[in-house]
């Protein structure tokens, strides 16, 4: 419930302007509340008089919490390969394993696992626990989920991450609910509080406009999943040592409804702008097709990949897989030139970790130059030439 | 073939932000509306029908305002709306609303298959279909970007993958999430928008679906928001000055470690 004190209360209206559902009203210089409040808590956020709290009735505590420990992350494997956000999961376990401790452990699913669980170690883990078993070489939401469950039950860490991939996303919910367990979504942030040990989770909502911070005060694991190319791997050291532990999970719960038929890459369509170092984006100022042949002579300069907003995508004037963003990729290149692109936050969610960032655009008021290193107030279709011919002859190419 | 879709009634989020300098929702403008996820899962549900007989079910979860994505459901083509409403709800984290989802669907009804959208772009979490699924005990595929083959009791699907994706069959009953390739939502008919008049909404309360106190609203969430703020901007701008040719000059020097 939203309790509001009526003596506090000075009838400003902030909390009106902060709902966004429209829930709470001045009436008589006093706030008042109806049903289509959510708790969401941006009022009592930003209630200077501090009138307003949130009363979440008695939370139910679960289990013992000095029973839960260590650090556990979900290495995705797929095709034959620990996919790369496992290694930035280690990035981010490794230092909260330090903090918080005791240790963190690998979890690797697949089969023929073995370069994998060494890989990990050298990227940070203390323990793999390895399950190796045909069954699980496909991707299938019933037996990951109910693998993953079997060991957590049985190994009681205090914290599980995954990467917020397709693969992540769609089994770790299930986990979470059958332990009954929080899970808080696509963190870009994680951090352990000093005084009781808590996991922080900080995650965009709203469309990247809000950020929040979460935390599983009563339940245990704290699970999360963490947006790739957000959190930086540590570099592999191949020397570190850690243990290697198989597992077996009882048959019954390997046994799938789901039937995986065919698994389909489509790596020639499908542009690697995640793994390019320079990335030049394009947004609604390119006008058309032809503004993106131009960016790509850029591009090409550069040894870079072209990117795009999802207004540019839209259109039609590039593919879907070229977009960054919210609903698009997260990319972290070195550098980035967004050119006519007005850096809505959704867009900037996805580019706003590149080492630089250069913006090109003729509205100087163009949120973009928020976020960019350099910025060129100016006509892309007169800058971007001049900037393709300038480095071309810098290049001597 | 009984479908029954989950609709969220969600703000419009690209309204949505905070200002910088009071760190105030500013709301002007905005709009609540389907989610646009959920419409593709109803499009989905009804072209199912239209092929194989049937009945679509819009369920949704929420304040009493959100009566209304239900009545533009059955402008779209689904026949009946249950709305799931009452205070005790509120405040329900994924964990929360997958019970109360799961509690308020027994409670209506056998179905066949259920759907709903891959996200809601208020949170963005993708966790409720899944947690779904999982309370309901029933088989379940994220992402379809598909639906290949439809029987009695089974089906042939794709699942989008980060890098490319699927073909994976599973058996009915089961829950699909589905993302917005897999078709084009139609545009409410005339006839559509009449009966969404004159639909009676059926409303559930906690009572109704025997929902378990401790399993819902806020007291029954696991995760706890403890803050709320603005992004922060980085701060390492340089303007560059000058004409094109010297800014561009300028920015070049600058790039050099790149080139
Ligand atoms: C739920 C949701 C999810 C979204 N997800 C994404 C996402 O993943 N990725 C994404 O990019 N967007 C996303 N968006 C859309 C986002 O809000 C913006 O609408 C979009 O990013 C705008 O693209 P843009 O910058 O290309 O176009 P605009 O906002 O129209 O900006 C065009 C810019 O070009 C400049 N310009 C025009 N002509 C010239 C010229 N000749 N020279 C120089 N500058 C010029 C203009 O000044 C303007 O700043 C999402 C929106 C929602 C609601
Ligand atoms: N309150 C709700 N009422 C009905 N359906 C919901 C609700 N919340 C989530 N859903 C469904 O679950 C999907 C995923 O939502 P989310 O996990 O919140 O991103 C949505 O696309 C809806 O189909």
């Amino acid at each position: 419930m939203l309790i509001i004190d009526k003596e506090k209360c000075i009838g400003c209206g902030v909390c009106e302007d902060n709902c966004a559902f429209g829930a709470i009203e001045v009436v008589d210089g006093c706030a008042v509340v109806n049903d289509n409040c959510t708790l969401c808590g941006a009022c009592v956020e930003n209630c200077e008089p501090q009138a307003l709290r949130i009363d979440g009735g008695e939370k139910k505590q679960t289990t013992n919490l000095e029973d839960w420990s260590g650090i556990w992350i979900f290495a995705e494997f797929r095709h034959d390969k620990v996919v790369p956000v496992a290694f930035e999961l280690l990035g981010v376990g490794r230092k909260l394993a330090d903090e918080r401790g005791p240790s963190l452990t690998a979890v690797l699913f697949g089969a023929g696992l073995d370069e994998g669980a060494a890989e990990l170690i050298a990227y940070g883990a203390d323990a793999v626990l390895v399950v190796d078993d045909e069954r699980l070489r496909d991707y299938r939401e019933d037996v990951y989920a109910g693998a993953l469950e079997e060991l957590i039950k049985s190994n009681q860490p205090e914290v599980v991450l995954a990467g917020a991939t397709a693969i992540g996303r769609s089994f770790i919910p299930m986990v979470a609910n059958a332990l009954g367990a929080g899970l808080t979504a696509d963190c870009t942030q994680l951090s352990v509080r000093a005084e009781d040990g808590m996991l922080l989770q900080t995650r965009p909502a709203f469309g990247g406009n809000i950020m929040a911070t979460i935390e599983c005060p009563h339940a245990r694991p704290q699970m999360a999943t963490v947006r790739p190319r957000v959190m930086a791997p540590l570099a592999p050291d191949r020397s570190r040592s850690g243990e290697v532990r198989r597992v077996v999970i009882p048959d019954d719960v390997l046994d799938s409804k789901i039937e995986v038929l065919e698994s389909v890459s489509c790596e020639q369509d499908n542009v690697h702008i995640q793994e390019a170092e320079i990335l030049v984006a394009g947004g609604r100022g390119l006008e058309d097709e032809k503004g993106f042949a131009l960016i790509r002579k850029l591009a090409d300069e550069l040894g870079g990949a072209v990117a795009a907003s999802r207004a540019a995508v839209d259109a039609g004037w590039i593919s879907y897989p070229h977009q960054v963003g919210q609903t698009g990729k997260t990319v972290a290149p070195r550098l980035y030139i967004a050119c006519g692109i007005s850096g809505a936050v959704q867009h900037a969610v996805g580019m706003q970790s590149a080492e630089t960032i250069v913006a090109i655009n003729r509205d100087e008021k163009a949120p973009i130059f928020d976020l960019a290193t350099y910025c060129v107030v100016g006509d892309l279709f007169e800058i971007v030439p001049l900037l393709t011919s300038k480095i071309k002859e810098v290049r001597g190419t | 073939m009984n479908i029954l879709v989950c609709i969220k009634q969600v703000p419009d989020t690209k309204d949505v932000r905070l200002d910088p300098r009071t760190n105030t929702m500013a709301r002007e403008g905005v709009e609540s509306i389907m989610n646009p996820f959920d419409r593709h899962a109803l499009e989905e549900a009804v072209r199912i029908r239209e092929e194989y007989g049937g009945s679509v079910t819009a369920l949704s979860m929420g304040p009493p305002q959100a009566e209304s994505v239900l009545r533009e459901a059955i402008s779209c083509g689904a026949d009946d709306g249950v709305l799931v409403s009452d205070r005790a709800f509120a405040g329900a984290d994924t964990w929360a609303t997958s019970y109360t989802l799961a509690r308020a669907i027994e409670t209506v009804g056998e179905f066949d298959l259920i759907l709903c959208g891959k996200q809601a772009v208020d949170g963005d979490t993708a966790q409720v279909g899944p947690g779904l699924a999982c309370r309901l005990a029933r088989p379940f595929v994220t992402c379809v970007q598909k639906i290949r083959l439809l029987d009695n009791d089974s089906l042939v699907v794709e699942r989008m993958m980060d890098d490319g994706y699927d073909v994976v069959r599973l058996p009915i009953p089961a829950l699909l999430t589905v993302v917005k390739d897999i078709n084009e939502p139609r545009v409410p008919s005339l006839k559509g928008k009449m009966k969404a008049k004159k639909a009676e909404i059926k409303v559930l309360g906690a009572a109704d679906i025997g929902a378990d106190k401790q399993c819902i609203g806020l007291a029954g969430s696991p995760t706890q928001v403890v803050n709320v703020f603005t992004p922060e901007p980085r701060g390492d701008r340089t303007k560059l000055e000058g004409t094109p040719q010297e800014q561009v000059a300028q920015l070049v020097k600058a790039l050099s470690a790149y080139l």
